[in-house]
């Protein structure tokens, strides 16, 4: 295991490239994810940081025409999982996401949470019933729907659908957690919370998110990637990255002289 | 005074507008009449006729040479069991070829050129299935002039709609669904089995109810494939006395449907027959608004809990 600011190491991506099609959407971008941390990828509009997150679960391979090149190594058994021999779907039962608007299924809020561990074959009700409320807990949302979880997720808040969507993705004991811009859709009260469920979910788990809001990145973060052009600009402490910027591209972008 | 003029021919002006909203006015509501009115007196017409021969006997006789004896109880036996060799072979197929154009067939020139003729086979005049039937079931296959045949030429031409209406109701469930299931490490199948069938089922529903409503008025193909016009039988029944107590003999059976029986009836020369047709036309109406009834309250029930 490799250690980068004497962190270990969760992932590394080394040297990924991907392309739409003939278009290099990420060139040569190198990475290092530390455990139990929280990293986050700022950037103007059109970077190319959603397309990276999309790459730690394969979700580009939904769709044709994707090409990576170059490894995302996944620790502590080192595998590579941007590689054609790995199963996308072996990664995405490693790797779980949050997707930028809630996107609850049209089920229950014990349903959803549950869907996770039925895909992967779990029938047993004590175990199923354990989880969903272990998970909903860690994403701080039991108390307000406890005595609901079998209403439809639709009736919840635009927040708390949201942390049911955690939920749902912490439910099957992820290795690491990717956040694309989950609060954009939120207002500033219920992205408040999320953003405090972010800080504390990284004793559990290692977090990568995408955030277009450089004072959250600033707020929730411990290293910060800048992204410029499908390239990593910058990487380094989320603390170094907004005091001392070391390189001139990076302070013109978070001081808003562009982007 | 100019302005005093002035107000004169913005209120001239008003009128002569408001004319002519008015006058829109009385056009469309004459259209809506003439539409709904000549609808309307068809059927009271049709009730007129043909309810004082609505009676129990007349849902269980057969028909007769004698009017009043006459009734539709092979005609009615006989649509149904067609429908449901109908619903039985069209709903399978066209559901698993809907779901296979939305989410397994890759976009490419096949199948945009699928997509292009599911859209005209749509439009396809009957008759055209009544003559690919009668060779295919009759003369290819062999399946006689049976139950069985109608039952799959109209399940041929009912097809286009029920794939048709799959696509759009799997079309109407966003991208960021098929993701979140997609991210949770589920397989394609898992996610059309838990999620893609379950959320479109009320679209899926309702175009198979109204592909059925059209079929259970379909006269030409039926006649094509040889249905009779005068049946004085039953089907085998589909139970029996003996191991395994079920029966698929009727399927084999030759048969008559509803639309037939009132053509039969009206092009006699018998004024009485004519009602009987009548008659025949409240029942067939009946099944087609009940069928009716059920795809809106099974749109109405599945679509509830879905809000996208």
């Amino acid at each position: 295991m490799s250690t980068v600011f004497s962190e270990n190491l969760k992932a590394e991506v080394k040297n990924l490239s991907f392309f739409y099609n003939q278009v290099q959407a990420l060139k040569h971008v190198n990475l290092p994810i530390a455990e139990n941390r929280i990293t986050a990828l700022i950037g103007p509009s059109g970077c190319g940081k959603t397309t990276y997150l999309r790459c730690f679960n394969r979700m580009h391979d939904l769709y044709p025409g994707n090409r990576y090149e170059g490894e995302i190594l996944l620790y502590p058994d080192q595998l590579n999982i941007v590689s054609s021999e790995v199963d996308p779907i072996e990664v995405r039962m490693r790797i779980s996401m949050v997707f930028q608007k809630p996107n609850p299924f049209p089920k229950t809020v014990y349903e959803n949470v549950a869907y996770g561990l039925r895909v992967r074959g779990e029938r047993r009700k004590r175990l199923l019933d354990e989880k969903v409320e272990k998970a909903l807990k860690q994403a701080a949302l039991w108390d307000e729907v406890r005595d609901r979880i079998h209403d439809l997720a639709f009736n919840l808040s635009g927040g708390q659908q949201q942390r049911l969507c955690i939920a749902r993705a912490l439910a099957t004991d992820p290795e690491i957690l990717l956040f694309d811009e989950p609060t954009s859709a939120l207002d500033p009260t219920a992205t408040l919370k999320i953003e405090e469920l972010i800080m504390q979910l990284k004793k559990d788990v290692t977090i990568i998110i995408v955030t277009h809001n450089m004072q959250q990145a600033a707020r929730v973060s411990d290293y910060t990637a800048f992204m410029y052009l499908g390239e990593i600009i910058e990487f380094d402490k989320t603390e170094k990255i907004f005091t001392h910027p070391s390189k001139k591209l990076t302070e013109d972008y978070i001081t808003g002289r562009f982007g | 005074m100019a302005s005093d003029k002035n107000t004169q021919e913005i209120r001239r002006r008003i009128s002569h507008n408001k004319f002519r909203d008015h006058l829109f006015w009385v056009i469309g509501l004459f259209s809506t009449l003439i539409g709904f009115v000549v609808l309307f007196t068809l059927i009271i017409d049709l009730f007129v006729d043909g309810f004082p021969r609505l009676s129990w006997s007349f849902l269980t006789s057969y028909p007769s040479r004698f009017p009043e004896k006459a009734g539709i109880l092979s005609a009615w036996v006989g649509t149904t069991l067609v429908m449901i060799v109908t619903a039985a072979a069209a709903v399978p197929l066209g559901i698993a070829a809907g779901i296979y154009l939305e989410e397994y067939g890759k976009k490419n020139w096949l199948t945009h050129v699928i997509e292009i003729n599911m859209n005209n086979l749509a439009g396809i005049p009957s008759i055209i299935y009544g003559l690919l039937a009668l060779g295919l079931f009759v003369y290819f296959l062999k399946l006689g002039e049976s139950i069985l045949t109608g039952g799959l030429t109209l399940g041929l031409l009912i097809l286009p709609m029920v794939v048709i209406s799959t696509r759009e109701s799997i079309k109407a469930i966003p991208n960021s669904i098929r993701e979140a299931s997609y991210a949770l490490g589920a397989t394609k199948w898992q996610t059309v089995k838990d999620h893609i069938l379950p959320y479109s089922m009320g679209g899926i529903l309702t175009g198979m109810i109204i592909g059925l409503s059209r079929a259970i008025g379909e006269t030409a193909p039926i006649i094509t494939v040889g249905a009779l016009t005068f049946v004085a039988f039953l089907p085998s029944s589909p139970m029996t006395n003996t191991f395994p107590f079920l029966s698929f003999k009727w399927l084999f059976d030759p048969f008559t449907v509803m639309p037939i029986q009132m053509f039969n009836w009206v092009s006699r020369p018998q004024k009485e027959f004519h009602l009987n047709a009548a008659a025949a036309g409240i029942i067939l109406l009946l099944m087609t608004l009940v069928m009716n009834a059920l795809a809106i309250y099974l749109r109405y029930k599945f679509r509830k809990r879905i809000k996208w």
